[in-house]
């Protein structure tokens, strides 16, 4: 009896070890699916059209030289700039307090807020954006409205300018910065704010050189994520801007489909991507992603 | 109210944290120290009925408690009884349900906790994970506007205080749980509170580590003359630093007293079976006459103990504390009137180091436990042995059946 019971014991640890070493393959579907349809396909688009370009190197570094310093591109540059950073104040203007209070409250008010911060981000983009244009419309909600308790007498231009854009963006936006900022003051704890407090500190006091400083790290977070994703915004400044707010990603499109010229697409594009690996790398850097995700 | 350094009786001696050498670091703890800091700075607290509910749960239950200034005073039961919700009221993070706590007199149930002015020690040390250990410190100053120079001088005599001179610049993450812990006593003391809580500010270390400041934070609160009022579910612990303790069970207080009264004279089994090994011996409370009292087993043997317990004929427990037990093989020989002798047979022997513990089988009833000193016994007698058990009928006391 003992001796079988040590001669199956070695074999007991591997047995138990195998499905953890096997674990990694649970990857595999989900690689290969981002290899084939993501990095295969991109790959190929700049490898085919920088071997299409028909002129010598040289040729091809002046012309893109040309181009990364051209005025439409340089322009497109500074507007998408300024349109993420403002998205990104203002997203993180509105988005702290909703967070500091989902963070903070309890009872059933919490679950409401969440949903509704959660329920858009799960609708289409293109309806969220339509539906915006209902409401910001020269006829829309809230021209007929203010103009019903005359507040206004003319209809306020809220699209198809620099103000829709910012609106519709920092709307579709914001849940990205609330649950970034929520994830990074749930883990905040609640012992610490009540010694600030036992040690005579008011609230505001407590904010200022407790709360904020440790939720600090989730405001760059969610500041970067959401400058990252607005960088490569198309849709709704498309469908909410006016003509003179050309972000990059709208550069590009009209190089495909108007110019069609291909190599200043993919030019523009590895632009636009090593500006936003070079940001996620800092992200990275930032945010303990895993327990972004609650892992521990 | 805010005390400001460098006034009153309480002089201030210039000490830099960074370079202040240990002679130094003794004048000027001494300097402050003494002789205005070390009587009492008020801190009388009083607890009247306080009670706590959660739903249905009573959670605290009409508690009443007097603590006198200067006191060290601790909250002692299992986990679940009571005593870190009782804290929170008197810190002011728990609204109680009735009752009042008073400070020096005085209903403070409007008081809000960060104008309580209470030091606070916690568990997981709950110091702040951002700031310096000289700005951790210098927290509570700054939040009262504090000018910058009585900061830096106040927070280097903490410093020294709790023997982190040097840390001064560190980062939390850069000390061990020791000095976390000194960290964030220091932070409670600096601002000079007339009354400190304390929730188990040691569970978290390892057994020497927590032996050691129970020992350094006995003798800053005594230096100080600072009330504390301590929570804790180690009853060595409660014994070890405390002036009085209370212990506390299901929401109730089941006893108030020194180390000494609650640890000898416990007020039921609960009681004396929290404060250590205790010997329960049941039996039948058979004649209380004057000041005697009669327990009989179930097999026929009579106990005898001191009477005044007030209780009525009928189920009972004399209460013997391992220790008060002498044993010694062999059987019962002639009565003694003032011992209680009890036959038995050794069931097994445990060594615990300074101890011999062993159980020993009783006719009638459960296993009667009686440590022995490891200094004075020679070879452990054996297992199976016949032995006599034998203890002065003043050491035992009788306490009610358990409900």
């Amino acid at each position: 009896m003992t001796a079988s019971g040590t001669a199956l014991r070695p074999f007991a640890p591997p047995a138990a070890k195998a499905p953890r070493e096997l674990t990694p393959l649970l990857l595999l579907p989900a690689i290969a699916m981002l290899v084939l349809m993501f990095l295969v396909p991109m790959v190929l688009f700049f490898v085919r059209t920088f071997m299409e370009f028909p002129g010598s190197n040289a040729d091809f570094v002046v012309q893109a030289g040309d181009l990364l310093f051209s005025q439409p591109y340089l322009t497109a540059l500074a507007t998408t700039n300024w349109i993420a950073l403002t998205v990104t104040a203002t997203v993180l203007l509105i988005g702290y307090p909703i967070a500091y209070y989902l963070a903070t409250a309890t009872g059933p008010s919490v679950s409401v807020v969440v949903l509704s911060i959660v329920l858009p981000y799960l609708t289409s983009l293109i309806v969220r954006t339509f539906s915006w244009m209902v409401l910001l419309g020269e006829h829309g909600l809230i021209n007929d409205g203010l103009r019903a308790v005359s507040l206004i007498a003319a209809p306020l231009t809220l699209m198809y300018n620099r103000l829709g854009v910012l609106i519709g963006m920092s709307y579709v936006l914001l849940p990205y910065m609330v649950l970034t900022l929520y994830a990074a003051m749930r883990g905040i704890d609640a012992a610490i704010l009540r010694a600030a407090a036992s040690l005579g500190a008011s609230g505001f006091y407590t904010f200022r050189r407790v709360y904020f400083p440790l939720s600090l790290h989730g405001v760059l977070s969610g500041a970067l994520i959401v400058y990252i994703l607005s960088i490569g915004y198309f849709i709704t400044p498309a469908l909410m801007g006016g003509q003179h707010d050309i972000m990059i990603a709208m550069l590009i499109d009209r190089e495909l489909e108007v110019a069609v010229d291909w190599p200043a697409a993919a030019l523009m594009s590895l632009s636009l991507l090593v500006v936003t690996l070079g940001l996620y790398a800092a992200y990275y850097r930032v945010t303990d992603v895993r327990r972004l995700i609650g892992a521990r | 109210m805010v005390r400001q350094p460098g006034q009153g009786q309480c002089g201030v001696v210039e000490v830099d944290t960074d370079l202040a050498v240990p002679g130094e670091a003794a004048a000027a703890v001494a300097e402050f120290v003494s002789p205005a800091a070390a009587t009492p700075r008020g801190g009388a607290v009083e607890l009247r009925g306080l009670t706590k509910r959660y739903g249905d749960d009573t959670v605290v239950d009409a508690i009443a408690v007097s603590i006198a200034p200067g006191e060290f005073f601790s909250l002692l039961g299992p986990s679940g009884s009571g005593k870190t919700t009782t804290l929170m009221m008197v810190a002011g993070f728990v609204r109680p349900d009735s009752g009042a706590v008073l400070l020096d007199g005085a209903d403070i149930a409007a008081v809000p906790p960060q104008r309580r002015g209470f030091g606070m020690v916690f568990q997981n040390y709950a110091i702040f994970p951002h700031l310096s250990v000289f700005e951790n410190i210098a927290f509570p100053l700054r939040a009262r506007r504090w000018a910058k120079d009585a900061v830096a001088t106040r927070v280097g005599w903490a410093l020294d205080l709790v023997r982190l001179g040097r840390f001064g610049d560190r980062h939390p993450h850069q000390l061990s749980g020791g000095q976390q812990q000194r960290v964030a006593l220091a932070r409670a003391i600096v601002f000079h509170p007339p009354l400190v809580l304390m929730d188990e500010p040691l569970g978290a270390l390892d057994k020497n580590l927590r032996f050691e400041m129970q020992v350094e934070i006995k003798e800053i609160q005594q230096r100080l003359g600072m009330t504390v009022l301590y929570v804790t579910h180690d009853q060595e612990e409660a014994m070890s630093m405390s002036d009085r303790i209370a212990i506390m069970n299901h929401g109730r207080i089941d006893q108030v007293g020194t180390p000494g009264e609650v640890y000898e004279r416990p007020a039921n089994p609960f009681v004396g079976r929290f404060l250590g090994e205790a010997n329960l011996i049941e039996g039948t409370v058979a004649v209380q006459s004057g000041d005697a009292a009669r327990l009989l087993l179930p097999a026929g043997q009579e106990l005898r103990a001191p009477g005044g317990g007030g209780f009525g004929d009928g189920q009972g427990m004399l209460f013997i504390r391992p220790e008060r037990i002498e044993i010694r093989p062999g059987t019962v020989a002639a009565g003694d009137p003032r011992h209680n002798v009890l036959a038995g047979r050794i069931r097994r022997c445990s060594f615990l180091g300074n101890i011999r513990r062993y159980a020993v089988d009783i006719d009638g009833t459960a296993p009667v436990t009686v440590d022995l000193q490891n200094a004075t016994s020679g070879a452990p007698l054996p297992v199976g042995a016949t032995v006599v058990l034998r203890w002065p009928v003043a050491d035992s006391l009788i306490l009610p059946a358990e409900l």
